[in-house]
C-alpha cells in the first residue's frame, strides 16, 4: 500500500506539469498585448514596458513558461494589480473557505447520495424509490444558482432561519456555530446536484451488482438478506461509486463558482468571478492552479481508497 | 452457454412478446411527458418571431418592475421596464441553442477522438487520452472559466468554453465502447474480409458506437444548458442588451427581495427546460440500453415467487406427495413448474419436472442449453430469479418437507445447510472482494453460532479437505489470485461448509481444462463417499455422467424425457432423443464413427408444440406422437421415458 | 502431400520492451519456438488447454498477429513479407472461422452484407456476380437464401457459426483456420457443424487447421494433430498414431482426463496441477513439475522437438512402447 501511495505521488507530478502547461497556454491565448490585457487599457506605457520585462514576454514561448514555473516553484505567483498583494496569499487565504464549504458539501453529498441509491434500489419500483427517483430529477435539473436564491428568498428573508450571506456574523461572530450557521444554507446547495449523481449512480451499481452471480452464491449459502445487501452487494457497489465521488468533488469544487456569488462566500470561486471581470489575470491564473492541484491530490485520495477496497487492484 | 444465461435468458431470441421501440417509449410516461414538454417549449421558441410579444429590448421605465399579471405584462416587467415574457421566450431560445451548439461540438470532437483513440489504441490511445486525462484534472466549471478569462467574457466564448469543458466527458465513454468493439471478433472478420481501416471505422465500428453517443448527448444536453446559463448568470456569457435565461437570473438576482419574480421565472424556465431534456434522455437511454430492454436490471427478490395452485398448497396434497415419494429418499421432485414470463410470452423452462435422489446417490441431470436443467437446479432452493422467473407448480421435498412452502426465513435456513450448490464459474460466483477463508466462514456462521475465529478455523479444514496446499495461507487469499481449478475447489470447502445432506452441482466442471475437471471430478466423487451426501449433477456432458453418476435424467425442453440407470441409459436409451444425443457425440478412441447429427433445433419453450416436443426431429414420430400429453413409462423398475415408442435396444448406445 | 504452409520457429511475446526509465517490462511468450508444416489438404489438429497458445498460433497464420520472431510461409513465400503479401492477399488464400459465431458477427448488419464483404473487397466482383454467388455459399451452408436479409441476433449458435463458415467460404480460400469452431455449439449442433465442416472440405479442395480443446472432436476431424502445452509444441504425429500410442506425459494425461460417455475410471493428477508462472517461466521443461516421470535433466534443460518419421515429441522420457490405455480404465457396467 505504501509502495502504491508513492507510486501514485510519483505519478501525480507529470499531471500537475501538465496543469501549468494548460494554464499557460490559456493565458498565452488571450489576444492583443498580455499586458495591455492584465493591466487594462488605462495602463501607462511605462507600465506596460516594464511588466513585459518582468513577464519575460521578449523570450521565447518555452523559455517564458520555464522561468514561470520557476517562479511557481519558489511560491511566486505574482502581485494582483488590483488588491496589490501577492497572489498566493489572497488565494490561500480564499481557498481556505472554499474548502470548508466544498469539504460539507462533499460530505453531506456522499453520505445522503449513497443511503438514497440503496434504500432506492432495494426498494425498486416501491414508493421510496419513486420519491428518490423524483428528487433526483429535480435535483439534476435544477440551476443550483437558482435554488440558492429560493433558498435564502425562504429560509434567511421569509423565515429568518439562517443568514442570507457571508462566512461569519459582521458583529459578535467568529466561532464555530456561527461558522456552522452560515454553512448551512450554501452546503446545502452546492450538494443538491452531486447527491442527485450519486444517489442515481449508487442505485444502477447496486442494481447491477444484484444481480451477480456472486451474490446468488451467497443467498445460495444461507446469508440474511439484510447482510446480502448491506455487505456483498453494497461493498462491491463501493467500487464502482468511489471514482463517482471523486468526480462529484470536481464538480462541487466548480459549483462552488456559483454558490459563493449568491451566498457573498468570501471563497476561491467569488474572487475568480472577481477577477475576471476587472482582469486580474494573475489572480485567476494562481486561483484556477491551486484549485486544480488540490483536486488531482483528492482524486488521488479516492485513487488511494478505491484500491484498499478492491483487492483486484492490488495485485 | 453458461448456466447464468440459460437461467436468467431462456432462449433470448427476438420473441414476438415484445412491444415495440415507439410503445415501450411511451409506455415510460415520465419520458413521454419530457418529450412533450420539450415540444412545447420548443414550438413556443419557433413561433417567439411571429408572437404579438413587445420588443425585449425596449426599456420603459416608468413601468419597471411590475409584477406578473400586470396589464400589457403577463409575467411583469424587469428593472428596466422590459417585458419579461417576450424576454424570457426570446433568452430560452438563445439558451437552448447555445446548449445544443456547444454539445454538438463537444460530442463530435469528444467521440472522434474516443473512437480513434479505442480503435487505433497503442500510441495514439496513449496520446490523446494522456491529453484527455489532463483537461479532466481540472474541477470541471473552473476549466471553463480559466478559457472565458482568457477569451473573454461574451457568449460564444461561453459556448466554446463549456464545449471544450465536455469534451472529455465524451471522448472517455467513447473509448471505452470503442475499446470493447475493437477487441471484438467481427472487427477481426471485417478485416479478414479485406476492409480497410477507414472502412471498418465507418462501417463496423461507427454504427455500433452511435447509440452511446446518442445516449451520452440526450444525457448531457441538459448539463450543457445549466452550465452556459451558468456562466451568463456569473455575467461571463451572454453580454447586454442580449440575453440568455442564464443573464436574466444573474441580473434579476440584485432585485431578490424587492422583485423575486424578475429571478425566480428564468430560473422557473431553466428548470422546465433541463429537466424535459433529462426526462427525454433518460427514455431515450431506456430505449437504446439492450440491458434495460430485457428488464435484466430488475433487482432479483430474495427468493422465487412462488404461486402454486391451492391444491398443491393444502396440507393434504403435501402429505400425499410425502407418501408418494420414494421411501427413504433424501429429496423428491413432484411435478415441479418454473416459468419465466417476458413481455407476453410465457416461457416454460421447466415443465412439470419430477425426480427423486436417494441417500449418497449422485443423480445427473443432462440436457443441451435450454432444456431447463440449471433452472430446475435452481428452482429447488427458490434461487431462480424474479422477475422473471416464477415456481407454478409442484414440491421439493426435502426429507418430507416441502421446500415451497417455506417463507424466506425458513428457506435460509435450509440453503447452505441442508442443501448445498456449486456453480459454474467459480470466477463469477465468488466474491471478489471478500477473502476465500472470509467467505467460507461467513457460510458457516449463517446456521452455526459459532465465533468468527472458530468459523475461520473450520473454513481452513475444509480448504484442507478439498486438497488445497498450504490451505491456512491460501484462506486469506482472494479469488481472483487462484486458478480456475482452485476456485472451484474453494466452491466445493463452502458448499461443504455445513454438512449438507444434498449438493447440487451446477455444471461444476465445463469452465474448467480436461485435466483439472479430471481432478475436480474425482474429488466430487470422494467427497461424496465420505460425506454420505447426496449429490444432484446437472451437465450437457454424457462422458462427466458416465464418470460420477449413478442414474441420469435427460431433459429436452423443460421436461425429463428419460430416467434410469446410468450404465443402462447409456448402453441402452430408450428414448429416440436420449439416442441420437448420445450417438452425435465424438467419442475419443473412435474416430471413424460418423456423427449422426440431430436435424433442426429444439423447440423454444414459450412454444411448445402439442405431444412430445422432439416429434419435429424424431425420425420415428408418427400422428400419435403430436398430440395429447405423454407420460413418463416404466421401461423397468428403475428405468423410465416418456415416449409412446421407446427404443427397446434397437438403438446402439454408447459402450 | 506437399507442404502448403510453414511455420519455422515461431514466437509471439506480448508485453517486453523498456519502461520510460529503462527497466525491463514483463514479457509473456504466448508462442515459443513453434514449427510445423500443414500439408496440403489436410486437416492440422491442434489441441491444447487454456493458456497453451493455440488461439495466439491460429491468428498468427492468419496474419491477425505478427510474429515476435520466425517465419511463416504459404506457398513458399513469406507471410509477412508485404512485397509478397498484403493483407488482402493472404486473406484470399487463408481464412478464419471464429468460436464465438455471435460475436463474430456485426450486430447491425444483415447476412448479405456480412457475406458481402469478402466478396466486395477481396474478389472485387461485380453485383451481378455476387448474387450469384451468395445463393451459392448458402447452398453450400445449407442455409435458406432469405435468410440473407436478416440480422445476427435472429440466428441460433448453430447457424450463426454456418454463417461465420460461409463467409470464410465466400473469400475461396486454400486454408481454413478453424479456431474451436464447435465449442460455443450444443452438442447436438456441434455434430451438425462437424459434418458440414467435413463436406466442404471435399467439395472446395480446403486445407483445415483446426483447433480445439476437446480431444474427441480433435480425433474424429485430423489427420494429424499437435499437442501443445505452455506455447510450445509437446507432441506431434498422425492422429491415429498419437492417439493410440501417446509418447509424451503430457499428451497421456490429457488422453486420460477425458471423460468418455459409457465408460468410468478416468485418470486424474494426486496434486493440484497448475501452470508455470508466465512472466517466469521454469529453465527446463514446463511440464517437469506436473510430470510423474520428470528428472533434473528435465527440470534443467528444455527438450528439443525430436522428429522419428511422422512423429515427433519434445520429452526427455518418451514412453515409448509403454502400455496405453492404461489398466485402470473399466467399461461401464463391471
Amino acid at each position: 500500500m505504501l509502495a502504491y501511495t508513492v507510486k501514485r505521488l510519483v505519478l501525480a507530478v507529470p499531471v500537475l506539469l501538465g496543469l501549468t502547461v494548460i494554464v499557460f497556454l490559456i493565458m498565452a491565448m488571450i489576444p492583443g498585448d498580455p499586458a495591455t490585457a492584465i493591466l487594462g487599457s488605462y495602463a501607462t506605457p511605462e507600465n506596460v514596458e516594464r511588466l513585459n520585462r518582468q513577464l519575460g514576454l521578449d523570450r521565447s514561448l518555452v523559455e517564458q513558461y520555464f522561468v514561470w514555473l520557476g517562479n511557481l516553484l519558489q511560491g511566486d505567483f505574482g502581485r494582483s494589480y488590483n488588491l496589490n498583494r501577492p497572489v498566493i496569499d489572497e488565494v490561500l487565504e480564499r481557498f481556505s473557505a472554499t474548502l470548508i464549504l466544498a469539504g460539507a458539501s462533499l460530505l453531506l453529498c456522499s453520505i445522503f447520495g449513497l443511503i438514497a441509491g440503496v434504500v432506492s434500489a432495494v426498494r425498486q419500483y416501491g414508493w421510496t424509490d419513486k420519491i428518490v427517483t423524483f428528487f433526483v430529477l429535480v435535483g439534476i435539473s435544477v440551476p443550483s444558482f437558482w435554488l440558492g436564491l429560493l433558498l435564502v428568498l425562504a429560509f434567511a428573508v421569509t423565515w429568518r432561519l439562517f443568514p442570507a450571506s457571508g462566512m461569519f456574523a459582521i458583529y459578535g461572530g467568529g466561532d464555530l456555530p456561527d461558522l456552522l450557521h452560515h454553512l448551512v444554507l450554501p452546503a446545502i446547495t452546492l450538494a443538491v446536484v452531486a447527491t442527485g449523481v450519486i444517489a442515481r449512480l449508487t442505485r444502477a451499481a447496486m442494481l447491477e451488482v444484484l444481480r451477480q452471480d456472486y451474490i446468488r452464491t451467497a443467498r445460495a449459502k444461507g446469508v440474511s438478506e439484510r447482510r446480502v445487501i448491506y455487505r456483498h452487494a453494497f461493498k462491491a457497489a463501493l467500487v464502482n461509486v468511489i471514482p463517482v465521488i471523486g468526480v462529484q468533488a470536481g464538480f462541487v469544487l466548480g459549483g462552488a463558482v456559483y454558490i459563493e456569488t449568491v451566498f457573498q462566500w468570501p471563497g476561491i470561486g467569488r474572487m475568480l468571478v472577481t477577477a475576471i471581470s476587472t482582469r486580474d489575470l494573475l489572480l485567476v491564473q494562481g486561483g484556477v492552479l491551486v484549485v486544480a492541484a488540490s483536486y488531482v491530490l483528492f482524486n488521488l485520495l479516492t485513487d488511494l481508497l478505491q484500491h484498499l477496497v478492491d483487492p483486484r487492484l492490488r495485485s | 452457454m453458461t448456466a447464468a444465461a440459460t437461467a436468467t435468458a431462456p432462449a433470448a431470441k427476438a420473441g414476438s412478446g415484445r412491444p415495440s421501440p415507439l410503445k415501450l417509449f411511451l409506455r415510460n410516461q415520465l419520458a413521454a411527458f419530457g418529450a412533450g414538454l420539450l415540444l412545447v417549449i420548443i414550438l413556443l421558441v419557433i413561433l417567439t418571431p411571429f408572437l404579438p410579444l413587445q420588443d425585449p429590448a425596449a426599456t420603459d421605465p416608468a413601468n419597471r418592475l411590475l409584477r406578473p399579471l400586470a396589464e400589457g405584462h403577463l409575467l411583469g416587467s424587469d428593472h428596466l421596464g422590459r417585458d419579461i415574457l417576450s424576454r424570457l421566450l426570446w433568452g430560452t431560445g438563445v439558451s437552448l441553442l447555445v446548449g445544443l451548439s456547444a454539445t454538438s461540438v463537444a460530442a463530435l470532437f469528444g467521440s472522434s477522438i474516443g473512437i480513434l483513440a479505442g480503435y487505433f489504441g497503442g500510441r495514439a490511445d496513449t496520446l490523446l487520452m494522456r491529453g484527455i486525462d489532463m483537461l479532466m484534472a481540472f474541477p470541471y466549471i473552473l476549466l471553463a472559466l480559466a478559457i472565458v478569462a482568457a477569451l473573454g467574457p461574451g457568449l460564444l466564448n461561453a459556448l466554446f468554453a463549456i464545449a471544450i469543458v465536455n469534451i472529455p466527458f465524451f471522448a472517455r465513454n467513447i473509448r471505452g465502447v470503442t475499446l470493447g468493439l475493437a477487441k471484438r471478433e467481427f472487427i477481426d472478420a471485417a478485416r479478414l474480409s479485406g476492409k480497410s481501416d477507414l472502412s471498418i471505422l465507418l462501417t463496423e465500428v461507427l454504427p455500433n458506437v452511435l447509440p452511446v453517443i446518442v445516449i451520452t448527448v440526450s444525457t448531457t444536453v441538459g448539463w450543457m444548458i445549466l452550465e452556459t446559463a451558468g456562466l451568463s448568470f456569473l455575467g461571463l456569457g451572454a453580454q447586454p442588451p442580449d440575453a440568455d435565461l442564464g443573464s436574466m437570473l444573474g441580473e434579476g438576482r440584485k432585485l431578490l427581495i424587492t422583485a423575486p419574480h424578475v429571478s425566480v421565472i428564468p430560473g422557473v424556465m431553466i428548470f422546465l427546460v433541463v429537466m424535459s431534456i433529462n426526462l427525454l434522455g433518460d427514455g431515450i437511454r431506456d430505449l437504446l440500453d439492450p440491458r434495460l430492454k430485457s428488464g435484466a436490471l430488475a433487482r432479483p427478490a430474495p427468493m422465487t415467487e412462488v404461486d402454486r395452485p391451492s391444491a398443491q398448497t393444502a396440507p393434504s396434497a403435501q402429505a400425499v406427495a410425502a407418501m408418494s415419494a420414494k421411501q427413504g429418499s433424501v429429496l423428491a421432485v413432484h411435478d415441479l413448474e418454473t416459468q419465466f414470463r417476458i413481455g407476453s410470452d410465457v416461457y416454460k423452462a421447466v415443465n412439470r419436472v419430477s425426480f427423486d435422489i436417494r441417500p449418497n446417490e449422485c443423480l445427473g441431470l443432462v440436457g443441451e442449453s435450454g432444456s431447463g436443467k440449471s433452472v430446475t437446479a435452481l428452482s429447488l432452493l427458490g434461487l431462480v430469479a424474479t422477475p422473471p422467473g416464477r415456481i407454478v407448480g409442484g414440491q421439493v421435498l426435502l426429507q418430507g418437507r416441502d421446500l415451497l412452502g417455506l417463507d424466506a426465513a425458513g428457506l435460509r435456513a435450509v440453503r447452505g445447510d441442508g442443501v448445498a450448490y456449486i456453480f459454474q464459474d467459480p470466477l463469477t460466483t465468488l466474491h471478489p472482494l471478500f477473502t476465500i477463508g472470509d467467505q467460507i466462514a461467513e457460510a458457516i456462521r449463517s446456521h452455526k453460532p459459532v465465533s468468527y475465529r472458530e468459523a475461520w478455523a473450520s473454513a481452513v479444514k475444509l480448504l484442507d479437505a478439498v486438497r488445497i496446499p498450504n490451505a491456512a495461507g491460501r484462506a486469506s487469499a482472494y479469488p481472483h489470485e487462484l486458478s480456475g481449478g482452485m476456485r472451484q475447489r474453494v466452491s466445493i470447502a463452502m458448499s461443504l461448509a455445513n454438512d449438507p445432506e444434498l449438493l447440487i452441482a451446477d455444471e461444476p466442471t465445463t469452465a474448467l481444462d480436461v485435466t483439472v475437471q479430471a481432478q475436480v471430478l474425482k474429488l466430487l466423487d470422494q467427497l461424496r463417499d465420505d460425506t454420505d451426501a447426496s449429490l444432484l449433477f446437472i451437465t450437457h456432458d454424457f462422458g462427466v455422467v458416465s464418470e460420477v453418476c449413478h442414474r441420469v435424467a435427460v431433459m429436452y425442453a423443460g421436461r425429463i424425457v428419460e430416467i434410469g440407470p446410468t450404465e443402462e441409459v447409456l448402453s441402452a436409451p430408450a428414448h429416440p432423443y436420449t439416442e441420437r444425443l448420445i450417438a452425435c457425440v465424438p467419442r475419443l478412441g473412435e474416430p471413424g464413427r460418423r456423427l449422426e447429427a440431430i436435424p433442426g433445433l429444439p423447440p423454444a419453450v414459450n412454444k411448445l408444440p402439442p405431444g412430445c416436443a422432439f416429434a419435429e426431429r424424431c425420425p420415428h414420430a408418427e400422428d400419435a406422437c403430436r398430440q395429447g400429453e405423454i407420460d413418463l413409462d416404466a421401461v423397468n423398475d428403475a428405468h423410465q421415458v416418456r415416449c409412446i415408442k421407446p427404443r427397446n435396444g434397437q438403438g446402439g448406445g454408447a459402450a | 502431400m506437399s507442404a502448403l504452409m510453414e511455420i519455422q520457429d515461431v514466437t509471439r511475446r506480448f508485453g517486453g520492451g523498456r519502461t520510460l526509465l529503462g527497466r525491463p517490462k514483463p514479457a509473456v511468450h504466448a508462442v515459443q519456438g513453434v514449427s510445423f508444416e500443414v500439408r496440403q489438404g489436410e486437416t492440422l489438429g491442434i489441441v491444447g488447454e487454456s493458456g497453451c497458445g493455440k488461439s495466439t498460433l491460429a491468428k498468427l497464420l492468419v496474419g491477425l498477429q505478427r510474429p515476435t520472431e520466425g517465419e511463416v510461409s504459404l506457398g513458399g513465400a513469406l507471410l509477412h513479407d508485404p512485397a509478397v503479401f498484403d493483407r488482402r492477399a493472404l486473406a484470399k488464400r487463408v481464412q478464419y472461422v471464429f468460436q464465438d459465431p455471435l460475436s463474430s458477427l456485426n450486430p447491425r448488419k444483415t447476412i448479405r452484407q456480412i457475406l458481402e464483404a469478402p466478396l466486395i473487397h477481396l474478389l472485387q466482383m461485380p453485383a451481378a456476380a455476387r448474387q450469384d454467388k451468395l445463393m451459392e455459399i448458402m447452398e453450400a451452408v445449407r442455409l435458406r437464401p432469405e435468410f440473407l436479409e436478416r440480422y445476427p441476433h435472429e440466428f441460433s449458435g448453430g447457424q450463426a457459426q454456418r454463417i461465420g463458415i460461409a463467409r470464410a467460404l465466400a473469400a475461396e480460400p486454400e486454408v481454413l483456420v478453424l479456431d474451436e469452431p464447435v465449442s460455443a455449439l450444443d452438442v447436438s449442433v456441434q455434430a451438425q457443424v462437424l459434418n458440414l465442416l467435413d463436406q466442404l472440405k471435399a467439395d472446395f479442395d480446403l486445407t483445415y487447421i483446426f483447433i480445439s480443446h476437446d480431444l474427441a472432436v480433435v480425433e474424429s476431424v485430423s489427420d494429424r494433430v499437435l499437442v501443445m502445452y505452455f506455447g510450445r509444441v509437446v507432441e506431434e504425429g498422425t492422429a491415429g498414431e498419437l492417439f493410440r500410442r501417446p509418447l509424451h506425459p503430457y499428451t497421456r494425461l490429457l488422453l486420460s482426463s477425458a471423460p468418455v460417455p459409457g465408460r468410468k475410471g478416468i485418470g486424474a493428477e494426486a496434486r493440484i496441477a497448475e501452470l508455470p508462472d508466465p512472466l517466469a517461466p521454469p529453465p527446463g521443461c514446463a511440464f517437469a513439475a506436473r510430470c510423474p516421470h520428470a528428472s533434473d535433466l528435465c527440470r534443467e534443460t528444455l527438450p528439443v522437438l525430436e522428429r522419428e518419421g511422422e512423429s515427433a515429441y519434445a520429452c526427455h522420457h518418451p514412453r515409448k512402447g509403454e502400455p496405453w490405455p492404461p489398466a485402470n480404465v473399466e467399461a461401464a457396467g463391471d
